[in-house]
């Protein structure tokens, strides 16, 4: 059996679990402790697994670190790894998001709050601005949902490197097919029931967008109430929220192999966070959305008041799929046949905000 | 001189040192302060300041005792001798 890395973001801290089965974890002390980490990447691509870090002190401000060496050790540039420029008036809240990309060696992308994206072409290290984001024509009008104003999504295509998708909340979608130089907004379908309009072209308050690897130009998205797929790029979207037992949530991933296939945790509704039927439930579909099942097995399925935030879900790159998911009271769940049965790896944690899995070795 | 003093937080970005000395010149703001301290120790310096050189919101600097944020902020004067407080405020859960 392979060994996957599991990291656990809390909103106090880094954890790092270990296993060679996906059912008994070896879990590391807590890593940047009182740093909500909103944000990791396990970049797999070169010789050794890089950690990326997004760890923020609410006094003392954010930062990228990484690590060579599986969290035995963590290092950042003396000047930070990623800053606004001067003249945009902006400094970083926090990073989001942590992508390397699929296409492009050294390439990883970060999403930024406030929303804007930034580039690195050396792992990680260090990031420089995009500013063809920060100028588009929308972005005094992108507004701050609960969680402020993120680019929270960076899905850059798995095999051509001019396309990258970005989302935020409130704002949406939004497409480049130049690398980056240019942005579309991408939200035709995508409803947005608190505007006046609720069909405007942007504004649209997005919570998750996930790639179906297998057919690059599908992905799923979570929206603050509404469940969608695009089959185009994101140029449309249309419901796939029929099968859901609601259309509200946070998370959503996608299988790492297997197209047409998805997982989803629904929470009640926006005025009523906590799952439905307060039980604990991941919803797995097999036909890009059609339907979906209740995947239960050795879940809490009574009086369970935990939901799982937007990049709290996850899969690893394993054979079957590991599915991976942690929650807001502080609980951890992994399963190693994707999704059929489930197991707890750690309980008592603070708030997860994120979770990353990787096969290391 | 002046001299910055740490709270035990900040010392991984000083080598573990509970102070750090910067050279001031005639007229010192905190600003300059801050400054030569960023000079010397860039990630520590950026733990005070955010990427536009205000003060971060939880920080908070006593020139000789005074509160900076009621003296001037970052052009609160820092006489030759000062001692600079930073402390974390009271603050999250």
């Amino acid at each position: 059996m392979t060994e996957v890395l599991l990291a656990v973001g809390t909103n106090k801290g880094l954890l790092l679990a270990r296993s060679a089965d996906r059912a008994t974890w070896q879990i590391s002390d807590l890593q940047f402790p009182m740093n909500g980490v909103y944000a990791v990447g396990i970049d797999t691509r070169g010789a050794v697994p890089r950690l990326l870090v997004s760890a923020t002190s609410e006094h003392w401000g954010p930062s990228v670190f990484h690590s060579d060496d599986l969290g035995a050790s963590w290092a950042e540039p003396e000047q930070g790894a990623i800053a606004f420029p001067e003249d945009t008036g902006a400094s970083l809240a926090r990073a989001w998001q942590l992508t390397p990309s699929p296409s492009e060696p050294g390439v990883v992308w970060a999403g930024a709050e406030p929303s804007a994206l930034f580039r690195s072409e050396d792992g990680g290290e260090h990031f420089s601005f995009v500013r063809s984001l920060w100028d588009h024509p929308h972005r005094p009008d992108w507004g701050a949902g609960f969680g402020g104003q993120a680019v929270h999504t960076v899905l850059p295509h798995p095999t051509d490197p001019r396309r990258v998708v970005v989302a935020m909340s409130t704002g949406g979608v939004y497409r480049s097919e130049d690398a980056g130089a240019s942005w579309t907004a991408a939200n035709t379908g995508i409803k947005a029931y608190f505007f006046p309009d609720p069909w405007p072209e942007f504004g649209q308050c997005v919570h998750k967008v996930a790639r179906d690897p297998s057919v690059p130009e599908r992905m799923y998205l979570q929206n603050h109430h509404g469940v969608y797929r695009s089959d185009d790029d994101g140029r449309s979207w249309e419901s796939i929220a029929d099968g859901l037992p609601t259309d509200f949530g946070f998370a959503m991933a996608a299988h790492p192999r297997r197209g047409d296939v998805a997982y989803n945790f629904p929470v009640t509704a926006d005025a009523e966070r906590i799952p439905p039927d307060r039980a604990c439930r991941v919803y797995r579909t097999e036909d890009a959305g059609k339907s979906w099942t209740a995947l239960t097995s050795g879940l809490p399925q009574q009086g369970y008041y935990g939901i799982v935030l937007r990049d709290a879900l996850c899969v690893d790159t394993a054979d079957p799929a590991g599915v991976y998911f942690g929650t807001r009271n502080g609980e951890v769940y992994a399963s190693a046949d994707e999704g059929d049965h489930w197991s707890l790896v750690a309980a008592h944690l603070p708030d997860v905000l994120c979770v990353r899995a990787a096969v290391i070795g | 001189m002046a001299k910055v003093v740490l709270p035990g937080a900040l010392r991984q970005f000083s080598d573990g040192a509970a102070s750090v000395e910067v050279a001031l010149g005639d007229g010192a703001t905190l600003a300059d302060v801050l400054d030569g301290l960023a000079a010397q120790k860039p990630a520590l310096a950026r733990r005070l300041r955010d990427d536009q050189g205000q003060l971060r919101r939880f920080v908070n600097v006593y020139v000789d005792g005074e509160d900076a944020r009621q003296a001037g902020g970052l052009a609160a004067p820092v006489p030759a001798g000062a001692e600079v407080l930073v402390l974390p405020s009271v603050a999250g859960g």
